[in-house]
């Protein structure tokens, strides 16, 4: 993975509560066996009409959401499916970053793997952001920080070891089979 | 000095650590038992490839396909070729992977195969004590029997498979204490149901639920495990149940259950796995069994239930309550009683197994679907098809008009060609009622297989208790 240290773009916001895994990427779309390509399937539903032309009105299909790499959403995104696809296709077409309230726990586990950096911040940073769509923030991973146009730093959570990860473009896989010895005494023991 | 009391929990976990968590470094937690099927392990089986990696302990992996699988008869075991080319390949992707890497795979026509969460109980697999996971957030199932089971995605598949363990931070409890009797008419789903209106669709996350109580003691397998299914509904990543005697006579004879010798062993340290007495929960929520009715969902989350006999909630200044009900094409305010159903759902890993069946089947003996409805029955796995058949079960729902289908997920999730039309009502004993779940444009209506097969006979939402 690439290292993640900052990222400063503008926002998309979606301010809807409780976006689940079906509504990023829908079961249909699961058929693939690659992780490569999902983005075009991103919302798929709400982003194009059943005959596949795009919904001008939906936030993804305007002028101004091109080149966002940060997804602001409401309380409890993700949740539902476990689905990975759910990240790789926000990561595939585009996005490096989600920003809400509440993330669900196993989407959040899968944004990290990913190199999708899953942000959590308090309740009125997140209706700010909620109501400035396009707003330029600067995430930095390092400091743990949100930063708002306005130049205030809000920290947001993040464990010691993802950070870790992320900082210096760590694989999980690498870090366990490096645990050989430790998972075989383990196994003995049982 | 005494141990400090600890939870089910506790127990599981800890008896795992390969090595604990500390301020720096998750935990690495060795897992017992892996479920793979063909959606969530493709893209794990090519970083082990990527990597020149093998399969830690192909012994406590067991590969079945179901949720892009056919359920027409034909197609799983010929005469016709699976009908969507992509689940075709998805299905002979998971048959190299499995003969490469050695996995042991209950394929397409396999006497054993099902739903994953219904197999791995019914083989005796699924095992008080121990950890499981599947690249499925309905791996909470297992949970009833006392294991610690969860969904994850597809890159920690590939973890387990090459290291059996994954990285994990110790989540918070959360005891949910039912007491009371669950009155007739009113079955598991509906208790889960009322769970997870009162916790919310995020209220469990960060934790894992410990269901207790008098009322959850009363629970056979079955509906413990319709219980724990659905503990991701509320946004738990795991739901469990301290094993008890029920426990231990639904699993003694399973074909891969301990036997002898080695069973009374395994019964010996399962005795000791329950809650302790004094021990601490992060949270604790109660609720009255007594005083749940049937429940269906009106909104597009399951957290959005009612009582059958209730109105639509009525929310202002909630947009995203007001999109769920324009989507629902339903009115706050109004009873949900009566409103018609376009097609019936009897299936799914949360209730599609044989009692799930009986009593759907008990409220549709001797009558007829509605004119116009569509009833799909899936059974969850190829053993429950058979043990339904015997007991002339399907016979039932045959002269009823329903469909009777080869075991697999089907139209819970719209992905293997069994799906609900745009704007249709759909009544289902699935587990979500998101939006195009059930294909695009669907409206799902979450309910128990007993309020299911007295909306197919009314064509409407019906209380069962109306034709008990």
């Amino acid at each position: 993975m690439e290292p993640f240290t900052s990222l400063s773009s503008r926002t998309v916001v979606l301010p809807a509560a409780n976006i689940d895994t079906d509504q990023i990427i829908p079961a249909r779309f699961l058929t693939t066996t690659t992780r490569a390509g999902l983005g075009e399937h991103l919302f798929a539903d709400w982003r194009y009409l059943p005959d596949g032309t795009p919904r001008a009105e939906f936030v993804l299909n305007r002028p101004e959401a091109h080149g966002c790499r940060i997804l602001v959403a409401g309380r409890n995104f993700g949740c539902g499916s476990s689905r990975e696809h759910a990240p790789w296709a926000l990561a595939d077409y585009g996005f490096r970053a989600v920003i809400s309230t509440e993330l669900a726990d196993i989407f959040r586990s899968n944004c990290l793997k990913n190199g999708l950096l899953p942000v959590t911040v308090d309740e009125p940073t997140c209706a700010w952001l909620i109501e400035h769509p396009g707003a330029p923030v600067t995430l930095d991973v390092l400091a743990g920080t949100l930063t708002l146009p306005s130049g205030a730093a809000v920290p947001f959570a993040l464990e010691a070891f993802a950070r870790h990860c992320l900082l210096r473009g760590l694989d999980e896989l690498d870090y366990l089979l490096e645990r050989r010895s430790e998972i075989e005494t383990f196994e003995r023991r049982a | 000095m005494a141990r400090a009391p600890q939870t089910l929990f506790d127990k599981v976990w800890r008896a795992h650590e390969v090595s604990p968590e500390s301020a720096d470094q998750p935990a690495v937690l060795y897992i017992d038992l892996h479920l793979i099927h063909e959606v969530t392990s493709p893209q794990a089986f090519a970083v082990l490839r990527e990597r020149g990696l093998g399969v830690r302990c192909p012994e406590r992996t067991l590969a079945t396909m179901d949720h892009s699988t056919p359920t027409l008869t034909a197609q799983v075991f010929g005469g016709t070729p699976i009908a969507l080319d992509a689940a075709r390949r998805q299905v002979r992707e998971l048959e190299v992977n499995c003969a490469e890497f050695g996995v042991e795979l209950l394929g397409l026509t396999h006497s054993e195969r099902g739903i994953v969460h219904i197999i791995g109980p019914e083989l005796g697999l699924t095992q008080p004590g121990k950890t499981i996971v599947c690249g499925d957030s309905h791996t909470s199932t297992h949970g009833a029997v006392g294991a610690l089971a969860f969904g994850i995605g597809t890159t920690e598949v590939g973890h387990v498979l090459a290291t059996q363990c994954l990285l994990q931070r110790k989540p918070r409890t959360l005891a949910v204490n039912v007491s009371g009797g669950l009155r007739a008419g009113v079955t598991a789903k509906d208790l889960i149901l009322a769970i997870i209106g009162r916790l919310g669709v995020s209220g469990g996350t960060g934790h894992v639920i410990e269901y207790r109580g008098d009322t959850v003691r009363a629970l056979d397998m079955e509906e413990r495990m319709t219980v724990c299914n659905m503990s991701i509904e509320a946004g738990a990543r795991a739901g469990m149940i301290a094993p008890d005697e029920t426990t231990y006579r639904y699993l003694e004879g399973r074909p891969r259950a301990p036997r002898g010798e080695a069973w009374e062993r395994a019964l010996e340290a399962w005795r000791g796995l329950p809650t302790d007495a004094l021990a601490h929960f992060d949270r604790e929520v109660e609720l009255d069994a007594a005083a749940v009715e049937p429940m269906i969902t009106y909104g597009t989350n399951p957290g959005m239930v009612i009582p059958i006999g209730g109105a639509i909630p009525q929310r202002s200044g909630d947009a995203a309550f007001t999109q769920a009900l324009a989507y629902m094409g339903l009115a706050p305010g109004e009873p949900i009683r009566d409103r018609p159903v376009n097609v019936v759902f009897l299936g799914s890993c949360t209730n599609a197994r044989l009692s799930d069946l009986r009593s759907a089947a008990h409220l549709l003996r001797g009558r007829r679907i509605a004119p116009g409805l569509r009833m799909l029955v899936v059974p969850g796995s190829q053993q429950v098809k058979r043990q339904a058949e015997a007991e002339g079960l399907d016979r039932v729902f045959l002269e009823a008009g329903a469909e009777w289908r080869e075991s697999g997920c089907s139209m819970c999730l719209g992905m293997n060609g069994d799906v609900v039309g745009r704007g249709e009502y759909a009544v289902s004993t699935s587990n979500r009622n998101f939006e195009g779940r059930q294909g695009s444009g669907a409206r799902t209506l979450l309910a128990s297989p007993l309020t299911a097969a007295a909306c197919a006979v009314r064509g409407r939402v019906t209380d069962p208790r109306e034709l008990m």
